[in-house]
């Protein structure tokens, strides 16, 4: 699914990826977690194409095609899907059309047909319900005015709707109280799949709680300096992140 | 030797002085064409260091003589030009200045006077005269000052107290291209009496052509007490059209003043709208937008003029520049000393889709009243590249990402606009400006899934 090497890059001349290796295959769940400046968001936006993200070394291969040559649209129609921890809020674009572009754009990138309009609703509205946000947040702006809830919410309806192959979920559990929680892992949960793959990053291990890793990894000054089980995240939450670092030492 | 025989005089000035004395008319409005022709002739011809057109350039019309009559009326197809779907309107139509009454409506509906001057009668007639000129200022304006100065044909709308006309009026100013550089001139004058209602659509097309022919408008309004009006202006010419307008409207007690604004760039188009509160409980609410491209040109000035107590201003314009385009914004807040509890709220918000647009922004608050609550607001601003990004990482192509982001910065105007029909023209043409690759305006132009949509959900 997805193969890191070595990955190495920079933020307005600052290192901050420094020889990051992952593989993730088909139907696992990798949970990365780390102390704060780890590296942990820009990993994310690396993987998805953010402007401003140089990568200076090391190599990626999603499905076989190095991504990092790829615009952000064309990694995102190749089925990669970051989740963020700051949706932005689009004033002026309706959530459903911004919804039905991004559907139409990966179905025309699989040869398949643009949807059309009543179908897409009904769907839409389908996925609304199943992450428990009202329908009237489809004719609302993108993301506007909504609460941190229902943004994350809002995100998980996205991933529900375009299908991807490797979810990236950038510390989706930030700001969120117990309730939305457990209505976001709900819904991670029930995109599980022997051909999904997903990568959790988080500073908690509260969420791991909810949505059980195959594999937990801590990701310390841009490189992963652990990996293990489940339990390994339990062990964290005891210990704190000092540990690792002074083991490294 | 006096002063004056000092003065000299642009080639502009005396040409127009020349074709305006040359011109053939009824008589019946003299006195506005002499006072007009008298504060045109003691307007200096703008330069860059006068203050109003500072941003705005008249060179154009020093290289070449415009002020000859135009001598080509004939269309074809001329509906085509200004039809709107599903707007059930009067319509009165006028081609290069001259009224066409054979796409025009007669309108008939008790209490209402509504008629180009041309084939009124003589109440009518009598009518237009005691308003004609006195809302219009010609300090500000030489173009309005050279308009007065040629009043001979124009519309005439009047509503009689208590009567809400039915219908609105669409008045349609289409130009099209001469055999030579000419002017046309137009003039509307819109009468409400005390708690009578209208809606008035101005509408500003051109034949898509090369235009060499400057249109000088201008719209006189008083809205009597209790009296409201909803104005539409809409300006879709051709890119190379030359236009200068001007709005002017009295507000009397408790009348209301809704105005929509609607310009598309072009070589010059100038607009200006001065509203003043008169008397006391007036509300304006203008809300415009301007979307120049290429190596278009637009100026926008408005004057509120806060004279009477207890009035309120909301004032918003957006603006997006493109390419090479120039836009100006110049919004004054005058609070005269009386005009106490007045509340006034400008907003100017710009949108620069390349670093050669360029927009002069200048917001103005003169306040000589203690008991007041003004604001205004100006912002310029590039497309938000985390928006942009957000879009993208959905699988959106960046150019579709823009074209979306950049029509939302407009929307919600759009949005308020309460005649369906006029919206729903508007959207797509509009959406336009940004691309006119139909697969990348699908989205933001789907009726079902749109924000606009009312009837989806």
């Amino acid at each position: 699914m997805l193969s890191i090497k070595n990955l190495q890059a920079k933020v307005e001349e600052k290192d901050i990826l420094k020889g990051l290796s992952l593989d993730v295959k088909p139907g696992e769940v990798h949970a990365i977690m780390g102390p704060n400046g780890a590296g942990k968001s820009t990993l994310g936006n690396v993987l998805s194409g953010r402007d401003g993200y140089t990568v200076t070394g090391g190599e990626v291969s999603f499905l076989g095609k190095n991504i990092l040559d790829m615009e952000a649209e064309e990694r995102a129609r190749e089925g990669l899907f970051l989740a963020f921890q700051y949706p932005v809020e689009i004033p002026g674009v309706s959530n459903l059309e911004f919804l039905k572009a991004s559907v139409d754009a990966a179905r025309l990138h699989r040869g398949e047909e643009a949807m059309d309009s009543m179908t897409f609703l009904k769907l839409a509205r389908e996925k609304c319900k199943a992450v428990n946000l009202d329908q009237n947040f489809l004719k609302r702006g993108v993301n506007e005015g909504f609460s941190g809830g229902e943004k994350k919410r809002n995100e998980i309806m996205q991933m529900m709707l375009l299908q991807p192959k490797l979810c990236i979920l950038d510390e989706t559990d930030s700001g969120l109280d117990i309730d939305a929680l457990q209505v976001v892992a709900e819904g991670v949960n029930s995109q599980r799949d022997p051909n999904r793959s997903f990568i959790i990053v988080t500073h908690y291990q509260r969420l791991l709680d909810y949505i059980v890793p195959d594999f937990v990894h801590v990701l310390a000054d841009g490189k992963i300096v652990k990996s293990g089980g489940k339990e390994l995240a339990l062990e964290l939450e005891e210990k704190g992140y000092g540990w690792i670092e002074n083991e490294e030492a | 030797m006096t002063k004056a025989s000092n003065k000299i005089v642009s080639p502009f000035t005396q040409n127009a002085l020349d074709f305006v004395n040359s011109l053939e008319v009824s008589g019946d409005f003299n006195e506005v064409r002499e006072s007009g022709l008298a504060a045109f002739e003691s307007l200096p011809f703008p330069t860059r260091k006068t203050e109003d057109w500072k941003y705005t350039s008249l060179h154009a019309l020093t290289t070449q003589d415009y002020n000859q009559a135009a001598n080509n009326f004939d269309l074809d197809n001329a509906s085509e030009l200004y039809e709107v779907d599903g707007l059930d309107a009067y319509q009165l139509v006028f081609i290069n200045g001259v009224f066409v009454s054979e796409l025009s409506d007669e309108i008939s509906e008790p209490g209402v006077s509504a008629t180009p001057l041309s084939v009124a009668n003589d109440a009518q007639r009598e009518l237009f005269k005691q308003y004609v000129g006195n809302i219009a200022e010609t300090r500000r304006n030489l173009f309005t000052a050279l308009n007065n100065a040629t009043v001979e044909e124009g519309v005439l709308l009047h509503v009689e107290k208590n009567v809400q006309l039915k219908k609105p009026i669409q008045v349609v100013n289409i130009t099209s291209a001469q055999g030579q550089p000419s002017s046309a001139f137009a003039r509307c004058l819109v009468v409400l009496e005390q708690q009578a209602e209208a809606t008035l659509i101005e509408q500003f097309v051109s034949t898509s052509e090369p235009q060499n022919i400057l249109l000088n408008q201008v719209t006189e309004i008083q809205i009597g007490d209790g009296a409201k009006l909803n104005h539409y202006r809409l300006h879709t010419e051709d890119e190379s059209s030359l236009h200068f307008g001007g709005v002017y409207v009295d507000l009397n007690r408790d009348s209301q003043f809704e105005s929509y604004q609607v310009a598309l760039g072009g070589k010059i188009k100038r607009l200006d709208v001065l509203v003043s509160h008169n008397q006391a409980g007036s509300h304006c609410e203008m809300k415009g937008v301007y979307l120049p491209k290429n190596d278009q040109h637009v100026d926008i000035h408005s004057y509120i003029e806060h004279i009477a107590a207890n009035c309120t201003t909301n004032e918003t314009y957006r603006g997006i520049m493109a390419d090479q385009a120039k836009a100006v914004f110049n919004g004054r807040i005058h609070i005269h000393p009386d005009a106490q509890k007045t509340l006034a709220n400008l907003s100017n918000k710009n949108l620069l889709l390349s670093n050669k647009a360029q927009i002069n922004s200048k917001p103005e608050l003169e306040i000589y009243a203690d008991d007041v609550r003004c604001a205004h607001g100006v912002t310029v601003a590039q497309l938000d590249d985390k928006a942009r990004f957000y879009l993208q990482s959905r699988g959106i192509s960046r150019q579709e990402a823009e074209i979306m982001l950049s029509f939302a910065f407009i929307n919600e105007l759009l949005e308020s606009i309460p005649l369906d029909a006029l919206r729903q023209k508007l959207r797509p043409l509009l959406a336009q400006q940004f691309s006119t690759n139909k697969t990348l305006t699908q989205h933001i132009l789907d009726e079902e899934n749109g924000v606009h949509s009312e009837g989806a959900l």
